[in-house]
């Protein structure tokens, strides 16, 4: 609740608003198909997206953010809760009432091998949601789609071409400029720079950040990869099997991680400088994310957790602000000291026995970091 | 002085197609000792592949031409006949792809694969080979091998399917580990449990490993030595620290600054490297990174050598320019915005 509070703060209406949203896929079996089990994939799961800024939704494979992002844009429909695009619940509509919003709100998807059309020429990628839409004549439409190609560093003369004639990273262009076709707010883009080198990603990264300036763009970033997005994000949502377990601005949640699993995510992510990856502690994480079938009790982190105490095992952890706009769901935060600890009040939910644990993340604090490495020059 | 396993000498790849001849690999050579890790790094269509490939006898074909040696303990395997290859491939060298989901065969069970593995290669009873791949199922870290040796690829997740594609092959105790982008279609977390245990494996079943990847961050960790290829050819080849301290190819000062890294302050912009990587049919003249090197002048339309330029022993590269100038000014490349902060 306290996200949809500090979303409030600011006094304008975010452009979109989730509240509780919960996907479940219910798992059928035997010749009635009947409901066995469900796949709780997006399980509450609130927050609110500023005009204008890129939200970065991080978290490993399977913890739901591919759900979510897809659940967002409506191409799969919420089990529960809210969406609310500039102030209207849009949760229930229809593909009627939908149609008007499509033009507002665009994907761009991971795959872009997968992602296109491998019998439709360029331009009749970019220009079918034109089309569709009923936006201008043929002529015009075509001119447009010559501007767009431009635009994320195509040439028009591509216009006729198909898409296996194009690399990788061209070819995501092309599913950029397909997402930009109809001037949307908000684009959820889901990984899209993971199937690409590393010298394209960056080329990928900055156009989105120039989109971004030129055409006052809202993203929502998926990524699994907490160095790409932190190049692009205002602020990040860490996810994990289903649920937010920290929300905090992007710089600060790599200087000040509190959750656990933020802590072992950005230890993850290779530095390409050999002394600093040997000094530094790399905490690798033991197994998968369970499966989010039987999501584990209390904090769904605790079996992967090195910091976990009986606590963790049975009461799940509500996402609590420690301030400065940052949430985490923790029983044990990294990084807060005792007194923001106390205000908060996380302290007092912990049993006796796990009091002390509480010093534990002060004790560690120092190497709990290991984004805050800097050379000393 | 540990045993050198493999020695390329000037490998020549060149493929015939419709289009033209596609020179895949142009002269690479390398020395691989037992215990050591090799990195070779690339962007896509640098050949690396294919390298890979032609080590492992793969890339044999009616529009394939080879020239060089690939000398595997003295025995060049480009001469070696197809049927023997088949000995080498698996018990020598064995090789782990890129792709997971793709490189396991949906319909058999994860212990079928494997047992068929260590089948072809010994004359050992399906019940040894199981017990073997039970026990290789363990020590690559997978949880309960007893029923899950039982299992579906698809049963597996991304990682755990990359831990038995590793599985498969160690199979037959290769001396040499090729890897093959491994860690690229999986997730931060789990790319760095499989570099680990590749840099374990390789003690644990005393090996050589070949690395290969597109992001010079991942083997930052456990490479010995790096080479860097740029259409179809070496451009840079030095140890670990040559490589990540004293690069001097703009290339690769261009794949140092592409990273985003957590251990710096967030620039403006990424660096990116202009343009792409030329086509291996029509390759510019002189140096092939000319066309995109922001450094490039008069002197790079002749191409210049593999050769030590830096002082240090073992250091190569192919680069005209002036060792001090590189040194004044690769850090506008490879960290930009960090000269204000120094």
């Amino acid at each position: 609740m306290t996200v949809l509070e500090q979303a409030g703060e600011s006094g304008e209406t975010p452009l979109l608003e989730v509240r509780h949203v919960k996907k479940y896929f219910p798992i059928r079996k035997g010749v009635l198909q009947r409901e066995v089990a469900r796949v709780h994939a997006v399980d509450d799961v609130s927050f609110a997206v500023r005009e204008g800024e890129t939200l970065g939704l991080v978290g490993e494979s399977g913890c739901g953010k591919s759900t979510l992002g897809r659940t967002i844009v409506r191409l799969l429909e919420p089990t529960d809760g809210q969406i609310i695009f500039r102030g209207t619940p849009i949760e229930r509509f229809g593909t009627r009432r939908m149609r008007p919003l499509r033009r507002e709100m665009q994907m761009v998807f991971q795959d872009p091998y997968a992602s296109l059309n491998p019998r439709k020429r360029v331009g009749t990628i970019v220009s079918d949601p034109m089309r569709i839409h009923n936006l201008g004549s043929r002529a015009e439409q075509k001119k447009r789609v010559g501007e767009i190609l431009e635009t994320v560093g195509l040439s028009p003369e591509h216009y006729n071409r198909f898409p296996h004639e194009f690399s990788g990273g061209q070819r995501q262009r092309i599913g950029i400029a397909r997402a930009l076709a109809l001037r949307p707010k908000l684009i959820v883009a889901d990984e899209p720079v993971s199937a690409l080198d590393v010298s394209i990603q960056s080329q990928m990264l900055n156009l989105l950040d120039d989109l971004q300036n030129e055409l006052q763009l809202t993203y929502i970033f998926i990524a699994h990869d907490l160095g790409v997005v932190r190049h692009v994000s205002d602020r990040i949502a860490v996810m994990y099997l289903g649920k937010i377990v920290e929300l905090s601005p992007a710089e600060e949640l790599y200087t000040r991680p509190i959750m656990p699993y933020t802590e072992a995510l950005l230890s993850a992510v290779p530095i390409p400088d050999p002394d600093l990856a040997e000094k530094r502690e790399r905490i690798v994480l033991e197994g998968d994310v369970p499966s989010p079938i039987n999501p584990p009790s209390g904090c769904r982190f605790h079996p992967r957790c090195r910091y976990a105490t009986d606590i963790c095992r049975e009461v799940e952890p509500p996402l609590v602000d420690y301030g400065n706009a940052h949430l985490a769901a923790c029983h044990h935060p990294l990084n807060v000291d005792q007194a923001t600890l106390q205000q908060v009040g996380v302290a007092e939910q912990h049993t006796p026995a796990a009091a002390d644990e509480t010093a534990l993340p002060q004790d560690t604090s120092g190497r709990s970091n290991p984004s805050a490495t800097p050379n000393p020059d | 002085m540990a045993e050198t396993l493999l020695e390329v000498n000037d490998l020549k790849v060149r493929f015939a197609t419709e289009d033209g001849i596609v020179r895949a690999v142009d002269g690479l050579s390398f020395e691989l000792e037992r215990g050591k890790v090799l990195g070779i790094v690339g962007e896509s269509g640098s050949g690396k592949s294919v390298t890979a490939m032609t080590l492992m006898g793969l890339t044999r074909g009616v529009n394939a031409r080879f020239d060089g040696e690939v000398l595997y303990k003295g025995t060049d395997l480009l001469k070696v006949s197809d049927r023997d290859m088949q000995n080498y491939r698996g018990n020598e060298l064995g090789m782990i792809f890129q792709d997971p989901m793709t490189s396991l065969n949906p319909v058999y069970r994860i212990g079928e694969q494997i047992v068929e593995a260590i089948q072809s290669h010994e004359k050992v009873d399906k019940r040894t080979a199981r017990s073997r791949t039970v026990e290789l199922l363990r020590q690559v870290g997978i949880p309960n091998p007893d029923s899950r040796v039982d299992n579906f690829p698809h049963e597996f997740s991304g990682g755990m399917r990359q831990r038995a594609m590793i599985a498969m092959a160690l199979s037959c105790n290769p001396s040499i580990l090729i890897a093959d982008e491994p860690t690229t279609a999986l997730d931060v977390t789990i790319q760095a449990q499989i570099v680990e245990l590749i840099n374990r494996l390789k003690d644990d079943f005393d090996s050589a490993v070949i690395f290969i990847t597109h992001d010079l961050g991942v083997i930052a960790d456990i490479a010995d030595e790096i080479i860097v290829m740029y259409a179809g050819r070496v451009v840079e080849r030095g140890s670990k620290r040559d490589v990540f301290y004293d690069p001097q190819m703009p290339y690769t000062w261009g794949l140092l600054g592409s990273i985003p890294r957590l251990d710096r302050p967030r620039p403006e912009r990424l660096h990116t490297i202009e343009g792409a990587p030329p086509s291996l049919i029509n390759l510019p003249d002189g140096c092939k990174f000319r066309p995109r090197c922001p450094h490039a002048f008069e002197k790079c339309k002749q191409e210049p050598g593999l050769e030590n330029r830096v002082g240090t022993p073992g250091h190569l590269d192919r680069c005209w320019l002036d060792v001090e100038f590189k040194r004044a000014h690769r850090d506008e490349t490879i960290s930009p915005g960090s000269e204000e902060a120094a």
